[in-house]
């Protein structure tokens, strides 16, 4: 086995390419990040590591504005995402400039899908070691999307989806607790998803909503702490209500 | 400047058969004379200065225009050689697909093989976008193209009409590389006559009958003055479902409709004398 997961481009007898498979080892190493399509909201959540005390936080934005009405976040090796980001951000202006019309989610999404699978199937590279959310509403239709990708460059669009470390409890909570939201509702799932894998608090979460009308917005820290002190009420509710059920009986 | 390499033109014939295959020596340089090659020295440009010299006048009328039902789309059916009319029966409204036309002034083959190319691209985004391109796209796409063959000859004047989301879309591409959008154009040697009448007839609110008559009219008067326009009048109308053919008149007869022939005086006297005289 150890023979066939050196070169990207060699195939082992069982099918698998191994580089491919390590690459989404790394990104499971990576930050956690969870997206939610609600009916006319989309939002990001991103957990932020603790930032040492120098560093100036402001320049470690985890998640990226693809164009006006498309945001991305990802999980995995962080200067290959720069690098993705990039080329991602000239391909919607290419767009708008040939046809006169901005990118649907799906053409940008298909673009980084197809960009990142180029790499696994070239000589001499390796593939980018990130999975991506790519969230943004489509320009003529109007309505929100949700889509993955993953370093063998597959893509799917998504209601509600984790990637990074601990994806599948996120994931599993969002599969038993998912309901078609908006607005707050949208916003307060997308933290309870994330605080199920993350310590909670304004400081280690990073979350971006976005509106058809309003565009791409970072909720500020203290936003972020309003919402969790609620959920957090919301929680300690649950839990009274169960143990008076259970007293009673 | 590039010389062009004309190393493949030299001859090899006369190496002995068997040894190798005559491909490595230059054997006996009398027995076949090398090809002589015109000279050309500037490889890029040669097409360019050809098109100069025979000046290309787009010897057509070809016209669109948008209205309140879509847009009208008309153009004439003559070809000419100089002085010499090579054909009254060109169809120079081209299909792109369904819902889009493009019309062809200048070069017969660069404007049928270019929106032919046009019509591929669209159906490839179509699969690709899982929604039809818009006519903003389509005349993006094919003006791109053509800019990207400026100065090396092509001769391409045409109009893309069509309907999309947004509405009904016209633009006027040309093989210089600009690329327009409007409501009215016209294009052609007989484009100033047709002007003529399209500019004075125009209403935007008119009915899909007027607005062909419109057409008919416009592209008729410039056959009449223009002689490198004639042959047949098509007239098509492009609305939400596509575009349909509206008409295709001959315009000699046309002619005689506009202007029925009128007795003189002097015959009509005669005619009604006949009957009295004994």
């Amino acid at each position: 086995m150890a023979r066939y997961d050196r070169a990207i481009t060699v195939f082992s007898p069982d099918g698998h390419l191994f580089q491919v498979e390590y690459a989404l080892e790394a990104v499971r190493k990576g930050n956690a990040v969870v997206g939610i399509r609600g009916i006319d909201i989309v939002v990001l959540a991103v957990e932020k590591k603790s930032t040492p005390k120098l560093q100036d936080s402001r320049s470690v934005r985890k998640i990226a504005r693809l164009d006006t009405h498309i945001a991305l976040a990802c999980a995995g090796l962080k200067a290959d995402a720069r690098v993705l980001i990039n080329r991602a951000r000239i391909e919607c202006q290419s767009h708008r400039l040939t046809v006169e019309d901005p990118v649907t989610v799906e053409y940008i999404t298909r673009y980084i899908a197809g960009l990142q699978q180029k790499y696994t199937q070239s000589g001499g590279v390796r593939p980018f070691g990130l999975s991506t959310l790519i969230v943004g509403f489509d320009p003529y239709t109007e309505k929100p999307a949700l889509y993955q990708t993953d370093p063998s460059g597959t893509f799917s669009a998504w209601k509600a989806n984790a990637t990074g470390r601990n994806s599948n409890s996120m994931r599993e909570y969002l599969e038993k607790n998912y309901k078609e939201t908006s607005g707050k509702e949208t916003i307060k799932l997308a933290i309870r998803a994330l605080l199920e894998v993350v310590e909670s608090g304004g400081k280690n979460i990073e979350i971006a909503v976005m509106t058809q009308k309003d565009g791409l917005r970072e909720l500020e820290e203290s936003e972020i702490d309003e919402y969790v002190a609620e959920i957090e009420a919301e929680k300690a509710a649950a839990e009274a209500a169960k143990k008076g059920a259970a007293k009673e009986t | 400047m590039m010389k062009p390499d004309m190393s493949a033109l030299e001859t090899h014939f006369g190496a002995p058969a068997g040894e190798d295959c005559g491909l490595l020596f230059d054997v006996d340089d009398s027995s076949m004379p090398a090809m002589e090659f015109p000279n050309c020295p500037n490889f890029d440009r040669f097409q360019a200065k050809t098109k100069d010299m025979v000046k290309n006048k787009r010897g057509t009328t070809t016209l669109a225009f948008i209205f309140d039902r879509g847009v009208i789309v008309a153009a004439d059916s003559r070809a000419s050689m100089g002085g010499y009319i090579s054909s009254q029966t060109v169809r120079k409204i081209i299909e792109i697909n369904p819902y889009m036309l493009g019309t062809m002034a200048g070069g017969a083959a660069d404007c049928q093989f270019w929106h032919r190319n046009l019509g591929t691209k669209c159906r490839l985004h179509e699969l690709a976008n899982k929604r039809r391109i818009s006519v903003t796209g389509a005349s993006k796409l094919l003006a791109n193209i053509l800019y990207s063959y400026r100065g090396m000859g092509l001769s391409i004047g045409t109009m893309i009409a069509g309907w999309d989301e947004k509405g009904p879309g016209l633009y006027y591409v040309d093989s210089e590389g600009a690329r327009l959008k409007g409501n009215r154009f016209s294009v052609g040697s007989g484009s100033l006559y047709a002007y003529g009448i399209l500019d004075e007839g125009y209403r935007f609110k008119m009915s899909i009958e007027e607005a062909g008559e419109l057409a008919r009219r416009a592209i008729y008067h410039a056959t009449f003055r223009d002689g490198a326009s004639g042959g047949c009048v098509s007239v098509y109308h492009v609305g939400p479902d596509g575009w349909t053919k509206l008409s295709g008149d001959d315009v000699g007869e046309l002619h005689f409709q506009y202007y029925p022939v009128q007795k003189t005086p002097v015959e009509q006297e005669m005619v009604d004398a006949s009957p009295s005289t004994a």
